[in-house]
């Protein structure tokens, strides 16, 4: 067995444009969950619309800046619409509208009616918006190695979009601490823990609420752009599952805490990277194909996730103190 | 004998008796859940600076009269005011920022926070509230400081000092009252709305959360509270309002109202002095009697 080629491969997977991408929208979904206790189950429609909105502006001729101010726009609009009926009922509402909003963007995006804007089930080439993007990069063109890893300087899975990516979660990340630790952020994890007591106090529950939901749907907008940057816009990869990935993530590293969807997302991807490479090597082709290894790897994660909610459901870096206490 | 109580020596007792200086004033409050009418309020008036208590038996509509007054539901039919400000489809929130802060049946103590962080989330005029102000510390640190010196004044009042960097999901029942009732404290409000303070709390904890809300009261907060607790509304309340089947049956000072025959009826029934065991209720002639007085008080609810 190649370990040294394993081993690359998985260290790579730590510091993927993927995983920077994955580890925004946790964060977003964290600013949802983790802080204001909303149980959003479309981030990946927030992901899809930030792509969209990215991707297809950018083909319409804006520059760089603009088309990710559209990105935001476009999030912070579905933001609005799925709060506006939603935020005033119970959490599990919000829930089920979440869910089916993320798949209403999906199926309205790969409908052949907008084919001209979206390009509909194929989606968006690479190509067609990454230009701008890579135009910007500083470190040229060519390819560079930095120890057992080579990537492209500028163009597609390059040194460019996993700097962008990583500076991109270092700022959410510090924006969530900011506001973790502010009175804005007390008034979120009280309303995380009952809403009445902070109507109460004279808190406009619903404006906070409605706050953290743009918010964390603006990050996850972001996160769609670094995702679609090395690769394509595809609809169809930007469903339910990436959404349960994006909670996976967030459970694993340990909800309301600053540094769990970062280290959530590391370890998450590593762990399906190495799972998948060991089980190519050491799985014969007559007991498992490749593509069925690939699958075996996502039940591993699904296992895995079920003990870990189980046995440790604070996460990695979550507080098992204040996870003990039982809530109502 | 209060000062509170002398100016309440000339009021009437009566239900929907005038007050010399009303701070809430309710009229014609009316909260039907489907066919079942849950309040009935005609007037109901409560003094400034003085604790009422609100009792009647269960299901007499207390709470809902609380949640209807506070904001936390909306009631089909009345008006009332707070203060000369009409609160009538005001939110919950604004009730409270208007100066009626309650507190609730259930204790709602934010567990998965800390004692303190309860305690700064009750004070108003925080600016780093806002979105945008929080991301800068200078603009709320020196009133995040002036919050948390008035949170561990009261939190030593409250004897709960020692306790404040613990989560308040690991504190004893008694213990999240005292927590709930310090926390509506933090925005200086005119009033308190206290749901049950007493309920859960023990015998030991409750002569102090007595104290506690009659030296709210010597401080000029006004004070109303549901209780079932009849030693702790004689002991502490200077007007006690009586509701039974959603309707306001009784008002008067704690010493006489418990002797009114509408509150013995509402908690006892009509014929609770009747020996069941008595040879007379056999006879016919009793018997009819009973149901005339039966139908008679039927009719007299209808035309209330």
């Amino acid at each position: 067995m190649d370990w040294e080629r394993i081993l690359t491969n998985v260290a790579g997977e730590v510091f993927a444009p993927t995983t920077a991408a994955y580890a925004l929208a946790a964060i977003g979904l964290n600013i949802h969950f983790g802080l204001t206790g909303l149980l959003n189950f479309g981030q990946a429609g927030f992901m899809l619309l930030g792509a969209y909105g990215f991707a297809i502006s950018t083909i319409a001729g804006y520059p760089v800046w603009a088309a990710v101010l559209v990105a935001l726009a476009c999030s912070a609009i579905f933001a609005l619409i799925l709060g506006i009926p939603t935020l005033k009922l119970r959490g599990d509402y919000l829930a089920i509208v979440t869910i089916a909003a993320a798949e209403i963007v999906r199926i309205i995006g790969r409908s052949t009616a907008l084919t001209d804007v979206t390009g509909a089930s194929s989606g968006l080439r690479g190509d067609s918006y990454k230009e701008t993007f890579t135009a910007l990069s500083p470190f040229g063109d060519g390819s560079t190695t930095l120890g057992p890893f080579t990537y492209s300087n500028s163009s597609s899975n390059s040194w460019w979009i996993r700097v962008v990516g990583w500076v991109l979660v270092a700022i959410a990340c510090v924006l969530v601490w900011r506001l973790l630790n502010s009175p804005w952020g007390r008034v979120l994890k009280g309303i995380r823990e009952d809403e009445d007591a902070v109507r109460s106090l004279g808190k406009n529950v619903y404006s906070y609420k409605m706050q953290a939901l743009v918010l964390g749907g603006a990050i996850g907008s972001l996160a769609g752009i670094v995702y679609v940057l090395p690769r394509a816009v595809q609809p169809d990869s930007m469903g339910r599952p990436m959404t349960f990935w994006v909670w996976t993530i967030l459970l694993l590293g340990g909800a309301a805490t600053v540094f769990g969807p970062v280290l959530g997302s590391m370890v998450f991807w590593a762990a399906l990277m190495l799972i998948k490479t060991v089980g190519r090597e050491v799985i014969p082709t007559t007991v498992m194909s490749s593509a069925q290894i690939e699958q075996f790897g996502q039940i591993v994660v699904g296992v895995t996730l079920m003990l870990l909610v189980i046995f440790r459901p604070q996460g990695m870096l979550g507080d098992k103190k204040e996870l003990a206490i039982n809530v109502r | 004998m209060s000062a509170e109580t002398t100016a309440l020596a000339g009021v009437e007792h009566r239900p929907g008796a005038p007050k010399p200086d009303p701070i809430l004033v309710a009229d014609g409050v009316v909260r039907r859940f489907g066919g079942m009418t849950a309040v009935d309020v005609d007037h109901l008036e409560v003094q400034r600076g003085a604790i009422t208590a609100l009792i009647g038996p269960n299901g007499a509509g207390k709470t809902t009269l609380f949640n209807l007054l506070t904001g936390f539901d909306q009631p089909q039919e009345g008006r009332w005011s707070f203060e000369g400000r009409s609160l009538g489809g005001v939110s919950a929130a604004r009730v409270s920022r208007s100066g009626m802060v309650r507190t609730f049946q259930l204790t709602k103590a934010l567990s998965r926070m800390t004692v303190m962080e309860n305690m700064r989330l009750g004070a108003r005029d925080q600016p780093g509230e806002n979105i945008l102000a929080a991301l800068v510390p200078p603009v709320w640190r020196s009133r995040e400081r002036a919050i948390t010196g008035k949170a561990e004044h009261l939190l030593e009042r409250f004897k709960l000092l020692d306790k404040k960097d613990d989560f308040a999901g690991s504190l004893s029942g008694g213990q999240r009252k005292l927590l709930e009732m310090a926390r509506a404290l933090m925005s200086d409000p005119t009033m308190v709305m206290l749901d049950e303070p007493m309920a859960g709390v023990n015998p030991a904890l409750t002569q102090s959360l007595l104290g506690h809300i009659q030296s709210l009261r010597d401080e000029g907060t006004t004070v109303l509270f549901v209780e079932h607790d009849m030693h702790m509304v004689r002991h502490i309340s200077d007007w006690v309002a009586v509701m039974a089947e959603g309707r306001l049956v009784a008002e008067g000072p704690p010493t006489t109202v418990m002797a009114d025959p509408a509150v013995v009826d509402a908690y006892l029934g009509a014929h609770h002095d009747t020996d069941l065991g008595d040879d007379s209720l056999l006879d016919d002639e009793y018997t009819h009697q009973l149901e005339a007085e039966e139908r008679a008080e039927d009719e007299r609810k209808d035309h209330r």
